[in-house]
């Protein structure tokens, strides 16, 4: 891709502090353990693993909202990995979040005009024709009618309110937004409509997201691109199709069998992988490859060698027997 | 086109959301109860407010001394405590003052001990609880403790054993003297021993405050601390402040009666509940109603504030308007 790259992300690690009374070892849930990838200018890259695999804290961590702890993030050109907080600021506005519960990113006692106009008054923009008509054109943007400017967020359904948190992430026309699983939380219909949004909205003004998820169809959907997480490291990366239909790590091919077809005959004919056991804590990972104790191609070299991300074919994989 | 945009941006004005306080508002006044308590409420503190007025009005003033109408033992010539016309409550025996007006001018001294209390309380509780809750970590832990530490103090018997000297100490700075000084006396003591449960509650709702999606909203806008303090979390704990504040002032109007029913509050001749009932106390048998309606004079605005609190409660209750 010759496109200009906005974000780049090496080898970022989050590590949390955990508290252990009986001995005094410092122990850490690796949350997010090394993650790489290059974010184009109006590109989307899928994010998706099982739940507690580290897709949320690498988002926020992305955004700084946490302090990475070790490896780096570049943004436009900028390493702002150790960048504090007034030198964020400004930053802030070219990088923004959509959350996954529209009930809590709201806040109650603040109408929708003062929650959309947030971003301008923080960052000090005076949007030419005033605050208010700023406002009201963004909430007519995302399918809101604005003569709503004055209610509370306790009068819309939760498909408004995700409209509401996306209004206020696309105030300052931001380059980069982290997608939070913005659609979990919705019911099927309303999820179609947030996306198409979410779609068009990032074609009209070339923004570049992460877009995290863990239900497949939703980020085939919307990616150009996807990476497949598990505890914290980055099994598998490439062009959404090639990664949907010739997909080389195990844990990716899992993954995706488990994705129902909408079709009966295909559904009942489709091959399930069930993966055995359960996800390993992020406290004590398993050593060499992440995946060995739940893998069914699992050899020697898996239990002490870490897989190392490589180009196969259309993607990039971190297997020692990839297929 | 435009023009029906037009008009649609005028009428705007005309859809007006129903804010957090209007529905509580609403819900409040369904509550009957609630609003029988609060107008009882009023009444009670504009009637101690405007005491020297209610006062002429009724004819009664709280220093005369009606000795001619109390017989050679003291107690008033006519039954029930000598009500009458002229008297509506009753005389006081021994001084032969009216009980009413002694009563209106009582309450204003045990309703501004209480006020003040829970208002400096409450500022302090609120300070520190966000602070601690904000913060957390270390801060949160040492300001944890520290408010164990007052916590664990036996506040009831510091306050006793410490009213004589403190008042004594108030007095020789000049600060001021006699009843002014054991009035600062007793609301610093109790708001030094009632702020750390305000700032308990405080801490904990700002605690799970924080963890919503909205504050990191804000952290990803860029927003300054002090604005996410004050915009984002501080309107989001005014319904637990009211309904604490509504809950612990009966709490303290009756803390005030016990400390001047023991002789450590303001001193006679000013007059306050507490007052009012050690001197009722000691006629009882020969004259329960003195004692009957000064104490249920005191058990009606205590229930009374108590049922506005549990009003207000039921009214903000946080869940209600997420």
């Amino acid at each position: 891709m010759s496109k200009e790259i906005i974000l780049s992300v090496t080898d970022l690690t989050k590590h949390f502090p955990v508290k252990k009374s009986k001995d005094r070892k410092k122990a850490v849930v690796k949350a997010v353990d090394g993650i790489s990838f290059d974010l184009h200018a109006g590109e989307t890259l899928g994010l998706v693993g099982e739940s507690g695999c580290g897709k949320t804290t690498a988002g926020r961590t992305i955004l700084k909202l946490t302090e990475p702890t070790s490896g780096s993030i570049v943004f436009e050109g900028q390493d702002i990995t150790k960048f504090k907080h007034g030198k964020m600021t400004s930053l802030r506005a070219q990088m923004q979040i959509i959350f996954q519960d529209p009930y809590s990113a709201l806040n109650p006692r603040q109408t929708i005009g003062k929650i959309i106009s947030a971003p301008f008054e923080i960052q000090g923009v005076n949007p030419t024709g005033g605050v208010k008509n700023a406002v009201q054109s963004l909430m007519e943007r995302v399918g809101l009618n604005p003569e709503h400017y004055n209610r509370y967020p306790h009068e819309f359904s939760g498909g408004q309110r995700q409209r509401i948190g996306i209004a206020r992430a696309i105030a300052l026309k931001p380059r980069f937004i982290v997608a939070d699983e913005p659609v979990s939380a919705l019911d099927v219909s309303i999820q179609a409509q947030v996306i198409n949004l979410l779609d068009d909205l990032q074609r009209e003004d070339g923004i570049s997201m992460v877009f995290i998820a863990h239900d497949l169809s939703v980020v085939q959907h919307i990616s150009d691109r996807v990476a497949v997480m598990y505890l914290g490291k980055v099994m598998e990366i490439g062009p959404t199709a090639n990664l949907y239909h010739s997909s080389h790590h195990p844990y990716t091919k899992a993954l995706l069998s488990a994705v129902p077809q909408p079709d009966p005959r295909s559904e009942k004919s489709r091959e399930r992988i069930i993966l055995s056991g359960d996800l390993p804590s992020p406290i004590n990972p398993p050593s060499g490859c992440v995946f060995n104790t739940r893998c069914w191609k699992a050899q020697d070299k898996c239990r002490t060698e870490v897989p190392q991300l490589v180009q196969l074919g259309g993607t990039q994989v971190a297997c020692h027997f990839p297929e | 086109m435009t023009t029906s945009v037009e008009t649609s941006r005028d009428s705007e004005a005309g859809i007006q959301g129903r804010s957090p306080r209007q529905i509580a508002w609403s819900r409040f006044k369904r509550n009957k109860v609630g609003v029988i308590a609060a107008v009882i409420s009023i009444t009670l503190l504009s009637l101690s407010l405007f005491a020297p007025i209610v006062c002429k009005i009724l004819g009664i003033d709280p220093d005369t001394l009606n000795l001619d109408v109390l017989n050679t033992s003291g107690i008033p010539d006519l039954p029930n405590g000598g009500i009458s016309a002229d008297h509506p409550l009753g005389l006081i025996p021994g001084t032969g003052r009216d009980l009413l007006a002694q009563l209106l001018y009582g309450s204003r001294m045990s309703f501004m001990v209480a006020i003040l209390t829970t208002f400096t309380s409450l500022t302090i509780g609120l300070f520190v609880g966000i602070i601690g809750g904000y913060f957390r970590g270390r801060v949160d832990n040492s300001i944890g403790r520290f408010t164990d530490f007052i916590l664990a103090f036996p506040a009831f018997f510091m306050i006793v054993a410490l009213s004589e000297p403190v008042v004594k100490r108030i007095e020789s700075t000049g600060i001021a003297q006699g009843n002014s000084a054991r009035i600062i006396f007793l609301v610093f003591f109790l708001s030094f021993f009632g702020w750390p449960g305000f700032s308990r509650l405080i801490r904990s709702q700002i605690l799970s405050l924080r963890e919503r999606d909205f504050v990191t909203a804000a952290e990803a806008m860029g927003a300054k601390r002090s604005r996410v303090i004050l915009k984002e979390l501080l309107p989001n704990v005014w319904a637990p402040v009211i309904v604490v504040a509504s809950l612990s002032l009966p709490g303290y109007l009756a803390a005030e009666a016990v400390f001047s029913f023991l002789g450590l509050g303001v001193q006679p001749p000013a007059s306050t509940w507490g007052i009012l009932l050690s001197n009722a106390s000691r006629y009882v048998t020969v004259m329960p109603s003195f004692f009957l309606i000064t104490a249920g004079s005191l058990v009606i605005v205590v229930l009374a504030f108590n049922l506005v609190g549990d009003a207000l409660r039921d009214a903000l209750d946080p869940r209600a308007d997420r």
